[in-house]
């Protein structure tokens, strides 16, 4: 599709025997809120490792920007722009919450001076509500501080892309609005947003479109309303 | 900047004390054990490098530290090269050695990396053993070069040392301040959420190899001079695998503090215990105490006085 | 070439408790070297006081064995794996525990060589033309019924398939009523029981001193990668063609450079595939 920010194409993942990723394909436009739902098991976290890097791919191609990343590390696509935050937090345990931002700040986000996002750690945490802990290590946080710095940290790296990686999950419906806040402020700031969610309510407010997965196949693509009326996503959701 | 000025002004005064302090020819004896405490203080700061900054456990040590003696033994040989010259092609030797085993196994995970330093050290030791040239099993005489700068030939070696140990502990210290050392302690501290926020983890890891290694290479050149007789079993020594380890892990790996201070106390404390009982009962102390601390206090003792000032 | 095969079979059952404890549970175990050495020792102790055939004392300590690897693994898991800082931590510690324990055998039995005796070592077979030591071949025979044995175990009975189980998927283990630490407990104490009767095999072709344990940390490890982390059969294919090369090796260069064979098969099998041939 012309113009996508995010194109994968084809996508194949194996893990030995088992065919995780069976020829998957979407695009995000800039600018988009994206939701990717599916049930458990459906390819949805491979399938965010792949375009991550965290995982090399068996099949397909992967663009971004209009560039070829299918070959490149992570920590480049980090650096192009693709930032991704982790289902179950992987907070940097040794640092305090600032100089947990520190890092994706100097490393990822260096030199990339005109993209959208906030210019410095302090002014994230303040945006995000995580301020009065900047000098705490993870170690002190509660559970949707952690996810909140998740997100923090994701943000710390300025992305042009940000995957949000089930980022509500388990939290309580306030909790729940709280990040939802925040995922709507940082797409007001320009930045491309896809949601890996299952908490339905969530990813319907937020999604401009969805695509659902389901055992490795991409069996529905479009607006919250055509993707929630579609028969082969029930019928995926509640079993035959 | 200032911070960097204020260690390096500290570092040169330790070197001119030990200067003065070998001048002084007291008993022969504290400078053979300083010889060997700051030695380790070399060691044990160059494997914090890798293995308390980075997170990647070296378990041979002896292999770099052997590398950096024999490279001065061949070196040595072929031209009677001058000492700076030892320590730097030994230094090379031993980094080339840490970026090759760093290059072929650190795309994996950690543990692989450890094993196969703990297989290299054996391995090694069979190369040299096979090499005429260097002394083979039966070890070769190294004959001092006349005329030392000042003192004896030991005074002189131990100054060297000293001299050393402040080059590596600022080496360390640098590391450890730049942009460096924090992208190695997100590493260190979550390798798949550090590659994923933009530390270049693979670079990061070669480098600290790379440098670690180096550092083990340089602290192992000046031993033929020192022992005038090299042989493997001396060279690749189980005690270097060991202290290297240990003194980090009972001082503190976060810092470049730790290293040094474990390095002074088990190292103390393993001379008077050698001399007192005996070697290998030492050496099984060392290894008692290694695993105690693991245990009971991984974080070592700076780690113990952090908790105790209730930070 | 049959030396090789044989030497194979040997390096099979010296492997089997690397194969169990890293390959399927994933432990970085690089004590079991030293286990197998103390297992020697316990032979030759029974073998020169008693008389016992060192392969009897082998299994003979078995028990015992068991009991001190299902400790060793406690203290582990209470001290690393509960916290989740199995890494740096618990390699070093089982790294203290192969130092501890090669020392204090120095300081009991000093660095002289120290062999068994039994009826059967002098003894060779004539097989097809090609003579055959005993002392070569029993150690082989035995290790490759040890590995049939640790093939069945795993494969037929409950505590086997809990342990296959555990390996791949914890939660699945919970489901099936079974306590992971527990199965963990047992593999474990079953990894170090096989090596009381590696190390008297260990004993039985060559005689061993205290650093002899260095000797086969690349072997153990070698193996393991090759085969495929945690597949039994594959270590067994894998220590044959580790006995082979070296074997090999031997006859072209000299027998110094054995070591040198299972170092540059370590590092190949790391740089294919970490999963080795046949694993997953």
């Amino acid at each position: 599709m012309a113009g996508a920010l995010l194109e994968v194409q084809g996508l194949v993942k194996r893990f030995g025997g088992f065919t995780a990723l069976n020829r998957v394909s979407l695009s995000v436009k800039p600018g988009e809120r994206f939701g990717l739902i599916g049930p458990n098991g459906s390819g949805k976290t491979t399938l965010i490792n792949c375009v991550s890097g965290a995982l090399p791919v068996d099949g397909g191609a992967i663009r971004f920007d209009g560039r070829e990343i299918t070959g490149l590390p992570p920590h480049q696509r980090t650096r192009l722009g693709i930032v991704r935050s982790f289902q179950i937090p992987k907070p940097f345990t040794s640092m305090t919450v600032l100089e947990n931002l520190g890092i994706p700040l100097e490393y990822a986000a260096a030199g990339r001076a005109g993209a959208p996002g906030s210019a410095d750690a302090g002014e994230i945490l303040r945006s995000i509500g995580l301020d009065a802990k900047a000098h705490l290590r993870p170690a002190g946080l509660t559970q949707i501080e952690m996810r909140k710095l998740e997100l923090a940290r994701a943000m710390a790296a300025r992305p042009k892309l940000l995957i949000s990686d089930e980022a509500m999950a388990g939290l309580s419906s306030t909790e729940v609005d709280d990040i939802l806040a925040i995922l709507f402020r940082l797409s007001a700031q320009g930045i491309t947003i896809i949601m890996i969610e299952h908490i339905m309510r969530a990813v319907m407010r937020f999604s401009e479109r969805v695509a659902v997965l389901d055992a490795g196949k991409k069996i529905a693509d479009g607006s919250p309303q055509e993707v929630v009326a579609n028969p082969d996503v029930q019928r995926a959701y509640l079993g035959e | 900047m200032r911070r960097t000025s204020v260690t390096v002004l500290v570092g040169l005064a330790v070197v001119l004390a030990g200067i003065a302090l070998a001048m002084l020819r007291v008993n022969a004896y504290l400078y053979f054990a300083g010889y060997v405490i700051l030695q380790y203080v070399v060691m044990a700061t160059a494997w914090n490098i890798l293995g308390g900054y980075a997170g990647y456990v070296n378990f041979g040590t002896p292999a770099f530290f052997a590398m950096g003696a024999y490279t001065a033994v061949v070196l040595i040989q072929w031209m009677r090269a001058p000492l700076p010259v030892l320590i730097l092609a030994g230094g090379l030797v031993a980094a080339l050695l840490g970026l090759g085993i760093g290059y072929l196994t650190l795309r994996l995970r950690g543990t692989f990396f450890s094993i196969a330093t703990l297989a290299l050290s054996v391995v090694l030791q069979t190369v040299v053993m096979n090499w005429d040239y260097v002394g083979g099993s039966r070890g070769m005489s190294v004959i001092r070069p006349s005329g030392p700068p000042f003192g004896s030939y030991v005074t002189f070696l131990f100054t060297v040392m000293v001299g050393l140990a402040v080059g590596s502990v600022l080496v360390a210290q640098f590391i450890e301040r730049s942009w460096i050392g924090r992208g190695l302690a997100a590493l260190r501290d979550n390798e798949e959420a550090a590659e994923c926020m933009g530390v270049p983890t693979l670079k990061l890891k070669l480098f600290a190899t790379t440098v670690s290694g180096f550092l083990l290479g340089v602290a192992g050149a000046p031993f033929p001079y020192y022992v005038t007789f090299v042989e493997p079993n001396s060279a690749f020594a189980l005690d270097y695998a060991v202290n290297a380890l240990a003194m980090p892990m009972i001082g503190g790996t976060t810092s470049w503090a730790g290293p040094v201070i474990g390095a002074v106390l088990l190292g103390t404390a393993s001379q008077l215990a050698t001399v007192t009982i005996s070697s290998e009962m030492n050496l099984f102390i060392v290894g008692v105490v290694l695993v105690a601390f693991v245990v009971l206090a991984p974080e070592g003792i700076l780690g113990l006085v952090r908790r105790l000032r209730g930070r | 070439m049959v030396a090789g095969l044989l030497l194979g079979g040997f390096y099979a059952a010296v492997s089997l408790g690397v194969a169990l404890i890293f390959g399927l549970l994933d432990i970085a175990n690089i004590a079991q070297p030293a286990f197998v050495i103390l297992g020697s020792y316990a032979a030759y102790v029974m073998n020169t006081s008693f008389g016992l055939d060192p392969i009897l004392s082998g299994l003979l300590f078995t028990p015992v064995f068991y009991v001190l690897g299902a400790v060793v693994y406690r203290v582990y898991y209470e001290s690393f794996e509960r916290r989740g800082e199995e890494s740096l931590r618990g390699l070093v510690f089982f790294f203290g525990l192969l130092f501890i324990m090669e020392v204090s055998l120095s300081l009991a039995f000093g660095v002289d060589y120290r062999l068994v005796q039994s009826w059967y070592m002098s003894r060779s077979i004539d097989l097809g033309g090609v003579g055959i030591a005993f002392r070569y071949l029993v150690p082989c025979v035995v290790g490759l019924a040890m590995t049939l044995a640790l093939h069945l175990f795993l494969g037929r009975t409950f505590y086997g398939r809990a342990i296959m189980a555990v390996s791949q998927d914890r939660l699945a283990l919970r489901l099936m009523g079974a306590n992971p630490v527990q199965i963990k407990t047992i593999a474990f104490g079953v990894g170090i029981a096989a090596a009381s009767l590696a190390g008297a095999l260990l004993i039985s072709i060559a005689p061993v001193i205290p650093s002899t344990d260095r000797d086969y940390i690349g072997r153990m490890f070698a193996i393991t990668v090759l085969g495929g982390m945690g597949s039994i059969g594959g270590a067994l294919v894998a220590a044959i063609v580790l006995g082979v090369a070296e074997s090999l090796m031997s006859t072209f260069f000299g027998p110094s450079w054995s070591l040198a064979v299972s170092f540059g098969i370590l590092l190949m099998a790391l740089a294919v595939r970490p999963a080795g041939l046949f694993g997953r």
